[in-house]
């Protein structure tokens, strides 16, 4: 049993894990940081009502937010080529992370401005602020307080969903460690403890991070 | 999208049907034992509290795929076979009853803690207080994000399509392969997991609304 963790953990198996961990990573990060664009502006046109677009948006929103992720995927994946745009696993699931972590996003970003007093967009208007400038520099810092730990626990879910993405043969930790103890059934148990460790450690290091943020900005 | 429905429409209900069970299944056993984590990390005994915290951070930060995959690949090598819907569904359970439980503990603690001094007051066990004074009271407030917790579980039961559960993903995939049709295959998947989705988030919505 303890030779079998010996060799599972062998500098080559472990440098190959740390590869697909970096390509997780880098499909995190960006999808991060598309979909906290994305979503914010999304969850601000919501929540200011404009005309037909924001009851549609909404609409948009909702249905994606109640669709599984994986099924995102597939239609990304699989679906696209059939119109004549044919994207690679890696921006498969990008595209996709974006498309279902933006509609997350945007409700939370539609409820922390609503958690926000109205008397404060009250108070800046009387002050002579126009809507645009209260709501850039009096409501969205309020409600960036309060949405941070929903926006953190969206994106450790976030990295966790990537590892879906293995199904459209993204090389990400998951699909290289499948391919690891696929070639040795001893392998099969060091692998599973390994990938739970540095999931966990990734995950569990930006809800301290969350934690951290919530006491300074508090 | 129409022919779609017309031609596999049994399979699809087939996987529809599946589906809803694992997540029926999943949903009763992580409301046991997520309230029972839930109800270890209000106890005063520090041991049952660390033991709440380790599971529900663990089971929290580790990809439901990567729980899945365990109970499907590892479970076999050591014990007996388990199919991909028994795999799935126990992976579904102990990854939702770690949101469970933080949801059902928030619900706890925001029942007045003078429920919990005025049963203990008046003669009850620590047991007693929070089966009949706490729990009524905090599943009333827990009632629309555990509606939410369900939503989530239909959603994620798609996990079992990697491992053969025979749910809706899957037999969409199996659909699509055979059709070659991807585009209205997905959409007539999505349709279906919108059916069951769409309404209940709307409701919760609504009930969130009552309650608040």
């Amino acid at each position: 049993m303890l030779t079998n963790f010996i060799n599972a953990y062998s500098s080559m198996n472990i440098v190959y894990l740390l590869e697909g961990l970096a390509i997780t990573i880098f499909v995190s990060v960006i999808s991060i940081i598309g979909s906290y664009i994305i979503g914010a502006i999304l969850g601000i046109i919501r929540y200011i009502k404009i005309k037909y677009v924001s009851a549609i948006v909404g609409f948009v929103i909702d249905l994606i937010r109640n669709l599984p992720l994986l099924l995102i995927i597939f239609f990304v994946y699989f679906g696209l080529p059939n119109i004549g745009l044919k994207p690679s696993s890696v921006w498969a699931t990008i595209i996709s992370m974006i498309i279902f972590e933006s509609a997350m996003l945007a409700e939370i970003v539609r409820s922390g401005i609503l958690a926000v007093d109205w008397g404060q967009m009250e108070g800046a208007r009387a002050n002579g602020l126009t809507y645009s400038q209260a709501m850039w520099h009096i409501m969205l810092p309020q409600a960036m307080k309060k949405m941070i730990p929903a926006i953190v626990s969206q994106f450790i879910s976030l990295i966790k969903d990537t590892s879906l993405a293995t199904i459209i043969v993204l090389p990400d930790v998951m699909h290289n460690a499948q391919i690891v103890y696929g070639q040795n059934t001893n392998y099969i148990i060091p692998m599973f403890l390994m990938l739970a460790v540095m999931y966990f450690v990734v995950c569990y290091a930006l809800s301290l991070l969350s934690r951290y943020l919530e006491k300074r900005m508090a | 999208m129409i022919s779609i429905f017309a031609n596999y429409g049994p399979d699809l209900l087939l996987g529809l049907g599946r589906t809803l069970l694992c997540s029926v299944i999943a949903l009763f056993f992580s409301l046991i034992i997520g309230s029972m984590f839930a109800i270890f990390e209000t106890t005063p005994i520090k041991f049952l509290r660390v033991i709440a915290r380790i599971y529900i951070e663990v089971f929290r930060n580790i990809p439901l795929l990567v729980i899945t995959m365990f109970f499907y690949v590892v479970i076999p090598l050591t014990f007996a076979k388990v199919d991909g819907f028994t795999a799935g569904t126990i992976g579904l359970t102990l990854y939702t009853s770690a949101f469970i439980a933080e949801t059902v503990r928030s619900g706890i603690q925001s029942v007045n803690s003078g429920q919990m001094e005025g049963a203990r007051a008046n003669g009850m066990t620590f047991w007693q207080s929070m089966r009949l004074i706490i729990l009524p009271q905090a599943y009333r407030y827990v009632i629309p994000p555990l509606g939410n917790q369900f939503i989530n579980l239909v959603k994620n039961s798609s996990v079992l399509a990697f491992v053969a559960g025979f749910d809706l993903m899957y037999q969409g995939n199996v659909i699509a392969s055979n059709s070659l049709d991807t585009i209205n295959t997905y959409m007539a998947v999505g349709v279906l997991y919108l059916v069951i989705t769409m309404p209940l988030s709307y409701y919760m919505r609504h009930l969130e609304k009552k309650l608040a």
